[in-house]
């Protein structure tokens, strides 16, 4: 049985806005192909403010797509289409507490559900480029259409890059044999392509996973993954994301050891110690960290290299903060500066 | 709260309070190996041949030693394929159905990956049975192993194995058929039959989980897929799972005690059901085949909501069924054998399962009955594809991703 929340549950169980809006101004009807399920959104939507008045769903698909759907509608009322547009699948995911990695693409057919009703709210056909494949790693929920999008937009050749990059393969590795065939596959049709040099191109078998660390840990339930639309967009055109090493970060402090009153000169010491400890997971994503000061119980830190500009550097802030806390026991907050 | 209805027998059965107390004593003051030459060992040893006389009285095999003990079905079928093609290296192909359990089907797939062997996939029709005319072109000198199961474990569906074995014994091919589904629901005879191996599982029978057999008629080469000990005759090596062996005998000889049960009673409230919610509830029908059919199982479609819904809610009312929807699977892969079927998808996604046994009673056929419509009812009033009772779906083309 599926592992749903309460508040999925609820959702499923009570669904809020079911049913026909009558007076429906703007239709999205959409589909996953993957499990058959679909969803029509209907929105009354204020032609002069663009405030979305109502919204209604109708949806054939299990319970957690029937959740997402009325999550959905419960988002968006009284938002502005602008607002609306704004919202990511990731968003409704967060809104229920969470879907089992298996299931996260209900909240995709929600987020293309509002692009395609708001394309037909302005006169435009929506139509969707959004591939995904099967289920490659289980731990983040990552399919096979993200490993190759970023395999293919930063021409990763290294099984420990797509971990970097998309965190798959960072938990229990049992993908390892399906992450690299993903790899090999796309890293063969880049080289037809001429995009990358033979040599440089991965071969299945040539590294060996029992030599891969563990990179970052699924939260209890998995963490959400992140099969967001806007942050591929990001891979494609940012530098290595960092989070991986934020987690990597999180994963270190199983026991935070409890610290005696301090000195200031211990107290910063210590914080120093432990950022060193943290600098070699931000280094391997390109990105580094240097103290600046200590004040109180404030932390300022200058974030470098690939952390800066970085959506993902409050992750990494966040990361180094947690850590922090559980090394000294004191309640830090971490302040980066430019 | 009302008492708990359990119709999802074909997945697993409760294991009989007879045949725990038949496994106890194994665990502890029956400890020894049978193989030993103690007095530990040989009273063990008594068990296990005791056990093996129930199995083959359930089956019908011709003596004892036919019937090889394994750790369920999975490895009966696994062992079966692998020792058929193994004891006949000049044989290059398999035969097998479109509508097999994944034991057979991904081990298939596996070998014509990795082995290159032939693999021929019998089609069924709308109602799951099988294609004989495919089924007799693709007999050749050249197959190894045919390999149809009995019944089918979503729509109960029964193949005619029997005359299935006939026309594998013409071309000198071995027959296996993977029972786990029909083994103690109907009478089984395989001495009178050209059936050379079949696969049964313990906890489908009101048995243990994780013991199972093989039967292997006497005479067939035979390849092990273990190499080890000689346990059960060189055939599969591993010390005995002894407590298993006395569960999965006791549960044989209940099975065999309760046959008549299972054919009269237990198929009249499938029956009642079945008819109950074809009156009660308006575009849904039967998948399979109600001519031919296990005497537990009724598969019933309803038209335009998905199963995984379906479930939840029945759940909530405590009742057990299963789906061949894709969402309640792990994969999200739709059910194989509705697919198979060309059922439609609208339907097979809202494909139930009930699969009862000796344990449900009259109480649970009037539960579900009193409870199905309204949650039916619930799930269509908020799917896009429904318009009302026996009209046409709406209109709804939704953009595919």
């Amino acid at each position: 049985m599926w592992d749903y929340t309460d508040k999925v549950k609820d959702y499923f169980f009570n669904p809020k806005n079911a049913g026909v809006l009558e007076t429906a101004n703007a239709v999205g009807e959409v589909g996953a192909i993957s499990c058959g399920d679909a969803l029509k959104l209907m929105m009354r939507v204020d032609p002069e403010t663009e405030v979305i008045e109502a919204a209604t769903f109708q949806t054939f698909g299990c319970g957690s797509a029937i959740a997402s759907s009325s999550a959905l509608t419960e988002i968006i009322v009284g938002k502005t289409l602008g607002e609306a547009l704004q919202i990511s699948n990731q968003d409704i995911a967060d809104f229920l507490g969470g879907l089992p990695p298996e299931k996260m693409h209900c909240s995709v057919m929600g987020y293309e559900a509002l692009q395609a009703a708001v394309a037909n709210f302005r006169g435009e056909t929506w139509s969707d480029d959004h591939e995904e494949g099967g289920l490659v790693c289980k731990c983040f929920g990552v399919d096979e259409g993200m490993i190759e999008r970023a395999v293919r937009a930063n021409k990763l050749t290294t099984p420990e890059q797509v971990t970097n990059f998309t965190k798959a393969g960072g938990g229990c590795l049992t993908c390892f044999e399906g992450i690299e065939a993903v790899l090999a596959r796309v890293n063969e049709e880049l080289v037809a392509e001429g995009l990358l040099s033979f040599d440089e191109a991965y071969r299945i078998g040539s590294v060996d996973p029992r030599a891969l660390k563990q990179k970052a840990r699924p939260k209890a339930p998995p963490a959400p993954p992140k099969l967001d639309i806007k942050p591929l967009i990001a891979f494609e055109t940012l530098a290595p994301v960092p989070a991986p090493a934020a987690a990597a970060a999180t994963a270190v402090l199983e026991a935070p050891a409890p610290v005696a009153r301090l000195t200031t000169v211990q107290k910063i010491r210590l914080i120093e110690e432990t950022l060193e400890e943290i600098r070699p997971f931000l280094k391997q994503d390109g990105g580094d960290c240097e103290l600046v000061d200590v004040d109180g119980n404030n932390v300022i830190v200058k974030l470098a290299g690939a952390c800066v500009g970085c959506q993902m550097a409050s992750v990494t802030v966040n990361g180094v903060q947690e850590k922090l806390i559980a090394k000294t026991g004191l309640p830090l907050r971490v302040i980066p500066v430019k | 709260m009302t008492t708990p209805v359990y119709l999802d027998n074909n997945a697993t059965t409760r294991c009989d309070e007879a045949v725990v107390q038949a496994m106890l004593p194994y665990f502890t003051e029956q400890f020894g190996n049978p193989s030993s030459m103690h007095a530990f060992g040989a009273s063990v040893g008594g068990a296990v041949k005791a056990a093996r006389a129930s199995l083959q009285k359930l089956v019908g095999a011709e003596f004892d030693h036919e019937i090889v003990f394994t750790s369920g079905g999975t490895e009966s079928d696994n062992m079966a394929i692998l020792s058929a093609l193994e004891a006949a290296p000049e044989r290059s192909e398999i035969i097998t159905s479109a509508v097999e359990h994944p034991a057979v089907l991904s081990l298939c797939a596996h070998l014509e990956k990795t082995r290159g062997i032939k693999v021929h996939v019998i089609p069924v029709d709308g109602r799951g049975l099988l294609d004989i005319a495919a089924y007799r072109a693709a007999l050749s000198e050249k197959t190894a192993v045919v390999s149809i199961m009995w019944a089918n474990n979503e729509t109960g569906t029964i193949f005619p194995v029997a005359e299935l074995a006939e026309l594998a014994k013409e071309v000198g091919a071995v027959f296996h058929t993977d029972a786990v589904q029909a083994v103690g629901k109907i009478p089984i005879d395989l001495k009178s039959t050209a059936i050379d191996m079949l696969s049964l599982s313990g906890h489908k029978l009101h048995g243990p989980k994780g013991i199972g057999a093989l039967y292997v008629k006497r005479g067939l080469r035979f390849r092990s897929l273990f190499k080890g000990g000689h346990q059960e005759r060189g055939r599969r090596a591993g010390t005995e799972n002894t407590p298993g062996i006395a569960g999965l005998g006791k549960a044989a000889e209940l099975a065999l005690l309760h046959m008549e049960d299972e054919q009269t009673r237990v198929a009249g409230l499938r029956d009642r059901l079945e008819k109950g919610l074809l009156q009660r509830i308006p575009n849904c029908f039967v998948t399979g085949n109600p001519a031919e059919r296990l005497p537990n199982t009724a598969n019933i479609a309803f038209e335009y909501i998905e199963g995984e819904g379906i479930l939840l809610l029945m759940n909530r009312e405590g009742i057990a069924a299963s789906s061949g929807s894709a969402c309640t699977s792990g994969s999200l892969e739709p059910s194989h054998v509705l697919r198979a079927m060309k059922i439609p998808y609208t339907a097979a996604h809202g494909a139930i399962r009930f699969s009862f046994s000796r344990d449900n009673t009259d109480a649970d056929v009037d539960r579900v009955l009193e409870v199905m419509p309204p949650i039916i009812e619930k799930l269509r009033a908020l799917s896009p594809f429904w318009k009302g009772a026996d009209q046409a779906p709406a209109t709804f083309n939704p953009v595919y991703a």
